[in-house]
């Protein structure tokens, strides 16, 4: 049975993959940034997931304003980088996992989230940066990817309930996906920030250190939040913030945050990273420390995962 | 028809990009976005009114693609994605973007983005609804501390958490 082991959310500001691809990352404004994830590439290579699913914005590169889907799975083979105006990033083609992100379109439809479903797409910054934050630049990226698009450039983006309960339903989808695989899921995007307008600039350290709080603590909270607050507050493209929450709706109600860095600025952007372990039965993470098997698996659950198994062996 | 009100109407030196800008400004968009292709590019530089002529604007939009005015863009339906393109096209950093829009110079943004951005204070409301919304956390933060919550915000919590938990089910 595949699990979603960890959570990782980090920004995915266009300048950070701009000063990877330029050989930057050791200049003094850059270093404060980069330095900031080097345990998280540690932690990474230590967690060596089978598959991540990467919750990002597209930014006017896949999706013009000709077609804008509030949420789009990707279920292709691979995802190529998108040419963002400077020729696409230097970065390996993003290879997809066409089987369990089948899965999850059919288990979450079901769940009633109409997500849309999309057989070609390019990937921009907003996927490949978190990538390189956490991977490094490898030659090939570590493992197969499923990204899912969610619309935050026309408002109004889905409230951050929403979100949430999107990232339940994908929990719910990975959980009854029969291989046993172990999956991170990463929320991208924010914190505070605003590029367009007079306000352009906009940081709010406050709002961003009680999000990060209550990203590990109390996210039902963070699903309150209106998004006239969002902008008022974390700035008009603030507002990416919802995505996070589909993130923290995938994992354990008590989560275990492992780390947590915070700068400000990378261009116009407040950086924030956190990442958090699920600590229950078969994370993974449960040899490490204590976590006695609580929850037994409900009789439906079983029922399914046994009607599950037998489609499979009936199909193959 | 005078356009709908909405509270986010209310944040200063803010272009809220919605359905009703994203309607208006579809022709805006879609040339920022054919300038990905360096043929359009190239012909775009080439005659720029002309250029303009084949997506529809309206003559204040024109005018503000003519004259880069990017705060006009956004305020007529443009979006920073796709405006960007436009800066990317003229050959300018977003920085440069950055400082047209804001009215001051690069070297000023770039210092007050090091200096920790632009602050939230001051920067709420046009209508000063929110000025002291610092303030009132203080307050509520002080009162829930002492266990003295209004009991009518706590109601009202109550309600709310009972509204979600039956949305749920």
């Amino acid at each position: 049975m595949a699990r979603i082991v960890a959570g990782v959310t980090s920004s995915h500001v266009p300048a950070i993959g701009a000063a990877i691809d330029n050989h930057q990352t050791e200049e003094p404004y850059w270093k404060r940034v980069f330095s900031g994830f080097e345990k998280s590439k540690e932690w990474m290579a230590k967690t060596k997931p089978d598959v991540c699913i990467v919750v990002y914005n597209d930014h006017a590169s896949a999706f013009s304003v000709e077609i804008v889907p509030t949420f789009a799975l990707g279920c292709a083979a691979e995802f190529p980088p998108a040419d963002e105006g400077w020729g696409p990033r230097p970065v390996p083609v993003v290879k997809g996992h066409p089987q369990l992100a089948a899965h999850i379109a059919q288990s979450v439809i079901l769940d009633e989230f109409d997500i849309t479903v999309v057989n070609k797409m390019e990937v921009d910054h907003g996927l490949t940066v978190p990538m390189n934050l956490l991977f490094g630049s490898p030659k090939q990226w570590p493992c197969p990817v499923i990204p899912l698009a969610v619309n935050v450039v026309l408002y109004p983006p889905p409230t951050g309930h929403r979100c949430f309960m999107l990232g339940r339903a994908i929990r719910k989808a990975v959980e009854s996906y029969p291989e046993d695989l172990r999956v991170v899921i990463f929320g991208t995007g924010g914190m505070s920030h605003q590029i367009s307008g007079p306000r352009a600039g906009l940081i709010n350290s406050k709002f961003d250190k009680a999000f990060l709080d209550n990203l590990t603590k109390d996210p039902k909270k963070l699903t309150r939040i209106p998004h006239l607050e969002y902008m008022r507050e974390a700035g008009a493209e603030g507002i990416e913030m919802v995505m996070w929450l589909i993130m923290r709706g995938a994992l354990d109600d008590k989560v275990e945050e492992v780390y947590r860095f915070y700068t400000v600025p990378a261009s116009n952007t407040a950086v924030g990273h956190i990442i958090l372990e699920n600590r229950g039965r078969g994370s993974g993470f449960a040899s490490r420390h204590k976590a006695p098997a609580k929850r037994k698996p409900a009789a439906g659950r079983l029922k399914r995962a046994a009607a599950l198994a037998k489609a499979e062996r009936i199909r193959g | 028809m005078a356009p709908a009100q909405h509270d986010y109407d209310d944040i200063p030196g803010t272009f809220v990009f919605d359905q009703e800008r994203s309607r208006q400004g579809y022709g805006i968009n879609m040339f920022c976005m054919s300038l990905m292709k360096d043929e359009n590019r190239k012909a775009f530089k080439a005659n720029e009114a002309e250029y303009l002529k084949k997506f529809n604007l309206t003559p204040e939009q024109t005018e503000a693609v003519l004259t880069r005015d990017y705060n006009r863009m956004l305020e007529l339906g443009g979006n920073i994605y796709f405006t960007a393109k436009l800066g990317a096209t003229d050959g300018h950093s977003f920085r440069h973007l950055a400082a047209e829009m804001t009215g001051s110079t690069q070297d000023d943004y770039a210092n007050m983005m090091l200096a920790g951005g632009r602050s939230v204070e001051g920067n709420r409301s046009k209508s000063g609804k929110f000025a002291n919304t610092a303030a009132k956390v203080a307050q509520a933060a002080k009162s829930a501390k002492a266990g003295r919550k209004p009991a009518r915000k706590a109601a009202k919590a109550k309600a709310r958490a009972k509204k979600s938990r039956s949305k749920r089910g």
